[in-house]
C-alpha cells in the first residue's frame, strides 16, 4: 500500500466550517488511531454530526485538511476517493436505508456494486450480516417502512458493515434502542472491533456506550475539541460542561 | 504484507489438508468463491480432510464465511471437516458466522405472463376503488367544510392564504405566458387557413369562442394539475411517510380540516382567477397576431369580438373552472394520502395524481359540453 503507514487513520487539521454567519467548527484538530473506538460527545447542536459529515465529505469546509487512511481527501483523485469510500462504512442517525429496496437489497447493494460475486454468496453474506447485528433472516424481504426504529438501526449497521470496512462512522447508534438492545449493540461494536480490527468513530450521548465500548473520548465544544482522553481523564477534568456531563445524575446512575 | 489468497492441497498420510494462505477478505471474494467451489468437490474423496487456516494473514466476514461454507460442505460429504490453526481473534469471527443458517432464500416476485395478466386484472378492478376513493374524499371534504361553516373559528385562514399565494399568485406569470402564446398560435393558424376563403375576420369568432369556452379553462386546469396537483400530492405524501398526519390525528385534529380543506379552497378560488387571466392573455395574444400578421385592426377585432361573443361563453368557462379545480384537488389529496413508506411510492402517486387529474379534467370538460349543449348555452 502506498504512503507511510501512520498510526492515525483519520487526521483532521484546522478545519473550519461555517453556515452563513455561524461558525460551527473553528480550527478543529482531531486524530483517530487505528483500531480504537473513539466516542465523540458534546452538547446538542455543538456540531458533532457536522464534523462527521465534514470528514465524510458531505459538508464543505472553508479551511483545513482531512486525511483518511493517509489519503488527503481534497487532493485525492476520483479513483482514490472511491478507494477510501470502499473502505469505510457509515451509519446515519436516521438509518438512511433506501426506502424502495428491501432489507436484503439494502445490505447487498454496496457488495453488488463493488464485488463480482454470485447471488448465493450475496445472500449468505447478507444473512451473516443480519445475524451479526442480531436480526433474523426472516426480515430480509421487508421494506424499511415495515421495520421498527431499532431494526432500522440494525439493518443500517449491517449495510455499513456489508463490505467489511476498516473504519465505521456511527452517528448516535444506540439512540432509540432499548437498554438491552443498546447494550448488545455496544457489545457488537466491541466484538467487531476485536475480530475485524475495526476503527470506530462513534457520535453518542449514551453514557453506557462511553463506559463500556469506547477506548477514548473526545469532547466537542465551541467549535474545537475541548478534551480528549480516557474515561478517567474525562472524570478528572475540571471543565464545567464535562463535570456536569460525567458527574450528573445519569452519570452517577451508570457508575452505580 | 497480505497477498493473494490461495488454498493448497497437501496430503498428510491418510488425511488431506487444505491450507488457506494470504488475505481472505472481501477484496478477493470472487477469487475465493471459485477456489472454495473447487475444493467443495473433494468432499467424500478422502475420509479425513481438514482446513488449515494458520497461514491466513487477513480474514474478514467474507473469508470467514467461505471457510465455514467449505467446512459445511465437506462435513455433508461425510468427512470430518475441521478448521485448524485459527488465531483467537479469527476464530471468534468464524464462530460468529457459524451461527448463520444457510437455507437458500427464494425471491418471491418473478415476472411471468400470468403475473402480468394478474397485474392488469388488479388494475382494472382497482378503477372502481379509485372512484369510490374520490367520492369518499369529496364527502369528507364537504363534511369538513360544513363543520367549518357551523364553527367558523376552525377555519384556517392563514393556511388558505398561504396556499392561495402558492397556487394562484405564483402561477400567474407562467399561466399568462403560456395562454398568451396559445392565443397567438390559434390566431396565426386561423388566419393562415381562413385567408384561403377570404374569411380572415372569422378568426375572431373562433378565437373568442375557443378561448372563453374551452382552451382558456382547459389549458389552465391542465397546467394547475401539473403544477399544484403534483405539489399537493408530494406534500401530503411526504407528511404521510413521516407520520406527520398520524401525529395531527392523535392531537385531536382532523387532517382533512387542517391540511386538505385550505388546499382545496385555495385551488377552487385560484382556478377561476387563473382561467380568467389566461383567457384575457390568450385574447390579447390572438388580437396582437391578428393585427400584426393578419392586418385586422384592433378596433375591427374588438367590434367583431363583441358581435361574436355573448356573455354565455364567458359564463360557461367560469362555471367549469371551480369544478375542475375541485376534481384536481380531490385527486391530488387522495393520491397524497395513499402514499406508502417508500420514495418510490411517493413518485408513483405523484405521477398518477397528475395523470388522473388531467384525465378527469378532460372527462369533466366533455360532460360539461353535453350539459351546456342540452340547455342551449
Amino acid at each position: 500500500m502506498a504512503g507511510e503507514i501512520s498510526d492515525a487513520i483519520i487526521r483532521v487539521r484546522d478545519i473550519t466550517v461555517q453556515f452563513g454567519k455561524t461558525r460551527v467548527l473553528d480550527g478543529l484538530n482531531l486524530d483517530v488511531k487505528r483500531g480504537e473506538i473513539l466516542g465523540f460527545v458534546g452538547p446538542s447542536g455543538a456540531g458533532k454530526s457536522v464534523l462527521t459529515r465534514t470528514i465524510i465529505g458531505l459538508v464543505p469546509k472553508i479551511a483545513g485538511s482531512i486525511e483518511v487512511f493517509g489519503v488527503d481527501l481534497d487532493a485525492a483523485s476520483a479513483a482514490e476517493r472511491r478507494g477510501v469510500e470502499r473502505r469505510w462504512g457509515i451509519l446515519f442517525q436516521q438509518g438512511a436505508l433506501f426506502s424502495s429496496l428491501t432489507v436484503r437489497q439494502n445490505i447487498q447493494f454496496p457488495v453488488r456494486e463493488y464485488l463480482k460475486v454470485s447471488q448465493r454468496l450475496l445472500d449468505e453474506i447478507m444473512v451473516a450480516k443480519l445475524g451479526m447485528v442480531g436480526l433474523r433472516p426472516e426480515v430480509a424481504d421487508r421494506y424499511p417502512s415495515e421495520l421498527s426504529g431499532g431494526m432500522i438501526k440494525r439493518v443500517a449497521l449491517a449495510r455499513a458493515l456489508a463490505l467489511d470496512p476498516e473504519l465505521v462512522f456511527l452517528d448516535e447508534p444506540t439512540s432509540g434502542l432499548d437498554p438491552i438492545g443498546a447494550g448488545d449493540f455496544d457489545e457488537l461494536v466491541r466484538t467487531l472491533q476485536r475480530t475485524l480490527g475495526l476503527t470506530v468513530f462513534m457520535v453518542t450521548h449514551d453514557l453506557d456506550s462511553l463506559y463500556t465500548a469506547c477506548d477514548r473520548i473526545a469532547v466537542l465544544g465551541n467549535g474545537k475539541i475541548i478534551a480528549a482522553g480516557s474515561i478517567a481523564d474525562m472524570q478528572a477534568s475540571q471543565h464545567p460542561w464535562l463535570r456536569q456531563y460525567f458527574h450528573g445524575k445519569r452519570a452517577r446512575a451508570v457508575m452505580g | 504484507m497480505s497477498g493473494n489468497p490461495t488454498l493448497e492441497r497437501i496430503a498428510r498420510g491418510n488425511a488431506l489438508a487444505l491450507c488457506a494462505t494470504g488475505s481472505w477478505t472481501a477484496r478477493f471474494a470472487p477469487m475465493l468463491e471459485r477456489m472454495v467451489a473447487d475444493a467443495e468437490k473433494l468432499g467424500g474423496t478422502r475420509p479425513n480432510i481438514f482446513i488449515d487456516a494458520s497461514q491466513v494473514s487477513k480474514l474478514d466476514t467474507f473469508g470467514a464465511w467461505l471457510i465455514e461454507r467449505l467446512r459445511r460442505s465437506l462435513t455433508q460429504g461425510g468427512v470430518e471437516g475441521e478448521i485448524a490453526g485459527l488465531s483467537a481473534n479469527y476464530s471468534s469471527l468464524v464462530d460468529e458466522v457459524r451461527r448463520v443458517k444457510a437455507e437458500p432464500i427464494v425471491e418471491t416476485d418473478r415476472v411471468t405472463i400470468t403475473g402480468m395478466l394478474e397485474q392488469i386484472g388488479r388494475t382494472v378492478a382497482g378503477v372502481g376503488g379509485t372512484l369510490i376513493g374520490l367520492i369518499d374524499m369529496l364527502g369528507a371534504v364537504l363534511a369538513a367544510a360544513a363543520h367549518v361553516l357551523i364553527r367558523p373559528r376552525g377555519f384556517r385562514l392563514t393556511s388558505t392564504i398561504h396556499h392561495l399565494e402558492q397556487v394562484c399568485w405564483r402561477a400567474v406569470p407562467i399561466v399568462v405566458l403560456i395562454t398568451f402564446l396559445i392565443g397567438c398560435i390559434i390566431s396565426q393558424q386561423g388566419i393562415f387557413h381562413f385567408r384561403k376563403f377570404g374569411a380572415d375576420i372569422f378568426v375572431v369568432d373562433m378565437l373568442g369562442v375557443l378561448v372563453l369556452r374551452e382552451i382558456g379553462v382547459l389549458l389552465v386546469a391542465i397546467m394547475v394539475a401539473g403544477r399544484s396537483g403534483s405539489a399537493y400530492t408530494a406534500e401530503l405524501g411526504s407528511m404521510k411517510m413521516r407520520e406527520e398526519i398520524d401525529a395531527l390525528r392523535t392531537m385531536g385534529f382532523d387532517p382533512i380540516e387542517v391540511l386538505i380543506l385550505p388546499r382545496m379552497l385555495a385551488l377552487v378560488l385560484a382556478l377561476p382567477i387563473l382561467a380568467f387571466l389566461g383567457a384575457m392573455a390568450a385574447l390579447y395574444g390572438g388580437g396582437l397576431v391578428a393585427w400584426l400578421y393578419g392586418g385586422v385592426e384592433p378596433e375591427a377585432f374588438l367590434l367583431r369580438l363583441r358581435d361574436a361573443i355573448s356573455i354565455d361563453h364567458f359564463v360557461v368557462g367560469m362555471i367549469k373552472a371551480p369544478v375542475m379545480a375541485a376534481v384536481i384537488g380531490i385527486v391530488a389529496c387522495v393520491e397524497g394520502l395513499s402514499v406508502q413508506g417508500s420514495a418510490e411510492s411517493l413518485g408513483q402517486h405523484t405521477t398518477s395524481s397528475v395523470v388522473k387529474g388531467i384525465f378527469f379534467v378532460i372527462v369533466m370538460d366533455g360532460l360539461f359540453a353535453i350539459f351546456f349543449a342540452s340547455i342551449g348555452m
